[in-house]
């Protein structure tokens, strides 16, 4: 990976970037936590000409969890007696009230996972009833369609289905009339599963550039260039730049994986809203392991965004963490208000932890 | 998105923000980051402030240790609880840890290390020999220092109301020179760390999620270091880099100077091994804890003698300087990343959880 990090490529890349740049505003958007993470961890926004902008999508998994599925895992687990499982960045999440760390200081039985094959296997070694809260985008739904496909014989077990899509958010924020974006750079890990043909719809349709980005800084530096030679030249097209781990038809077994255990519905994003055909359930087939179904615990109106939280003009790329009058003051890593300053992946914990 | 810095510096406003703890107790609070220093500073030490003539430096000061100020003698006075799960991994163990742990943090203070006692809570059903291994770890390390063990007491609970084997160290030493405080960096003087970063911690990830390696924690008494150190003197500020690791003891050090470490990614140093878990599973070596490593400043023209010296004991083979002490922005720590890029390094919160994708 090294060479990724040349200090002569990045150097060279900026030049470039430099070169083919005009005066006018150029907004790229990215939908991945993880690019964030490298464009923050590197600081590259300082390395580019103030006139681009690098904005930062819905592309958190845990930032765009509804609260309403936060407050019915967090009362799942306080009310009846069952064991929850869910990974580290959704532990101190809130919901409309707490966040599942506080459920668990007060008692509550809720464990940190790394992978869910781990659910399962508590599962296997106790009478109680294991829970998994299961989010994340299509990177993560395939181990989670492998896990459910072996599960089904094992009665206590069952998850919560967060899951969501990235190509119906990028159509949503496309279709949106007063959201402005002149170019994508497309999530290198999602891509990996699905490929980039869904993109090249998108492309079409909206007459954008799309890069396939990968996670070293020079991954970015020349996605940003490709998209910008795209503009000048007028062809919006979808490209793929991170070759080396994406195919055209991304991973066909894991795709068909995903498509025997779930299908898509309409989902809510945080601060969004709802989206068509962005989420995924279980078919039918699974209903046993559908752990809303499987227990009855009503939840009291949920409420995504406390009043005057930008969680979700930000994750729509209207709005920047500092514009929010919560963010630094009453919103704190440490005191969360709203979702996106908890996870690494969060565009507000990515503002107040880097500069 | 787009980034801007806001006006007032992000250390006030973290700490404005951070005032608001959780009425009940959580991991996070536990694990190094600015929950546990709000846990610290705003209820801990707050509430168990007492003045006192003899008091050098108090519990307000929240440096490494205590000072007793009785005139002519000078005293560091520090505790440490530990508990690990593993007892027994690579490179240490808990018997090790707590008293290597004290010894460190009165080493930092340029207190020689005179006296250290123990607390023992045994669970119920703990192996004798657990035990045994347990208090022959803690004699090496003593032995190792120069240092007795002069008192101590043991308690047994129940089983299952207590996990194996707690260990609470206090230790005594005697300051001969200067007090080594973490509020004395200055403009101009340069930063140093006596070794590779995070070995510690990544270690424990490696165990943790069954990654073969090679990492071993760093664990070392570093009293004859410092030792060595401090008759070379220039020394104006050290922290021992143990829970959180690097980046929130820098930020301290930073925070409590008042003055900005400005640090070059690309100087620091850390094992390759340890940066590539890092990387595989989203947790950054900076973040992780060592048990045998020192951050410091020291004035220019002392720097480089502090390096060899530093670098000529076994416990500091890779010592290196890594950046240097500025005088904007107050407070923060501002790193410099390899390909250029300038970002501030914050503390990082609670638990280090790999990320999802």
């Amino acid at each position: 990976m090294l060479e990724f990090r040349d200090k002569t490529t990045t150097e060279a890349l900026i030049k470039k970037i430099r070169k083919i740049s005009t005066e006018s505003n150029i907004k790229i958007m990215h939908v991945c936590g993880t690019h964030e993470m490298t464009i923050a961890r590197w600081g590259l926004r300082g390395l580019l000409p103030k006139n681009i902008k690098l904005i930062c999508g819905p592309g958190c998994p845990v930032c765009v969890t509804s609260a309403s599925e936060i407050d019915f895992a967090i009362k799942l687990v306080k009310e009846k007696d069952v064991i929850l499982t869910t990974f580290g960045d959704m532990f101190r999440v809130p919901g409309t009230g707490s966040s599942l760390s506080e459920a668990k200081s007060q008692g509550a039985d809720v464990r940190v996972i790394y992978g869910i094959d781990e659910a399962a296997i508590i599962a296997t070694k106790t009478e109680k009833q294991v829970v998994h809260f299961s989010i994340g985008f299509e990177t993560t739904v395939p181990s989670i369609a492998s896990e459910i496909l072996g599960s089904k014989t094992l009665k206590n077990f069952s998850i919560i289905c967060s899951h969501r899509l990235i190509p119906p958010a990028m159509d949503y924020l496309l279709s949106s009339e007063d959201i402005e974006i002149d170019g994508f750079i497309c999530p290198g890990h999602v891509s990996t599963i699905i490929g980039y043909e869904p993109y090249e719809v998108l492309a079409e349709k909206f007459a954008k550039p799309m890069v396939v980005g990968g996670f070293e800084p020079a991954d970015i530096l020349l996605s940003i260039l490709m998209i910008l030679k795209q503009i000048k030249a007028e062809r919006p097209e979808v490209e793929n730049e991170y070759k080396r781990a994406v195919k055209k038809e991304g991973n066909i077994l894991a795709k068909k994986m995903m498509n025997d255990v779930f299908e898509t519905c309409d989902k809510g994003w945080r601060g969004i809203g709802i989206i068509p055909n962005s989420g995924l359930r279980l078919k039918d087939e699974f209903t046993e392991l559908d752990g809303e179904k499987k227990f009855k615990v009503e939840i009291r109106k949920s409420q995504d965004l406390r009043l005057g939280c930008k969680c979700g003009e930000i994750m729509k790329g209207k709005a920047i963490p500092q514009d929010c009058r919560y963010f630094g003051k009453a919103c704190t890593p440490e005191s969360p208000v709203g979702a996106c300053i908890v996870s690494a992946e969060g565009p507000c914990y990515i503002a107040y932890s880097y500069s | 998105m787009e980034i801007v810095i806001p006006r007032r510096t992000k250390e006030e406003l973290r700490r404005k923000g951070s005032r608001r703890i959780p009425r009940t107790i959580q991991l996070s609070q536990g694990a190094g980051g600015s929950m546990m220093e709000a846990l610290i500073e705003n209820l801990i030490a707050k509430r168990l402030d007492i003045k006192s003539s003899f008091v050098g430096s108090g519990i307000d000061k929240l440096e490494d240790a205590g000072i007793i100020d009785l005139g002519d003698i000078k005293l560091a006075f520090t505790t440490d609880g530990c508990t690990v799960d593993p007892m027994f991994y690579p490179g240490g163990s808990l018997g090790s840890l707590s008293v290597g742990a004290t010894i460190n943090d009165l080493a930092v203070m340029g207190a020689k290390p005179i006296a250290i006692s123990f607390g023992l809570i045994l669970e119920e059903g703990l192996p004798l020999d657990i035990l045994e291994r347990t208090l022959d770890r803690m004699s090496e390390v003593c032995k190792e220092s120069g240092v007795p063990i002069i008192t101590g007491d043991t308690k047994v609970m129940e089983k299952g109301k207590v996990d194996k084997l707690i260990i609470n160290t206090a230790g005594i030493g005697i300051i001969q020179g200067d007090i080594i405080s973490d509020y004395g960096a200055q403009p101009g003087d340069k930063i140093l760390v006596s070794g590779t970063m995070g070995d510690h911690g990544m270690s424990l990830v490696a165990l943790r999620f069954g990654f073969q390696s090679n990492l071993r924690s760093d664990e070392a008494p570093l009293w004859h270091m410092m030792e060595q150190l401090l008759n070379i003197g220039g020394i104006t500020s050290a922290k021992d880099a143990t829970r959180g690791g690097f980046g929130p003891n820098i930020n301290e050090l930073a925070r409590k100077s008042n003055v900005c470490f400005y640090v070059y990614e690309d100087k620091i140093p850390i094992k390759p091994e340890a940066k590539r878990l890092g990387e595989v599973l989203g947790i950054d070596p900076l973040s992780t804890a060592c048990e045998g490593k020192i951050i410091m400043t020291v004035e220019p023209d002392k720097a480089d003698e502090i390096l060899e010296t530093m670098r000529h004991h076994k416990y500091g083979k890779e010592a290196a300087i890594i950046g240097e002490v500025r005088r904007n922005p107050k407070g923060q720590v501002i790193l410099e990343t390899e390909v250029g890029g300038r970002k501030a390094l914050h503390t990082s919160v609670g638990e280090l959880h790999p990320r999802i994708c």
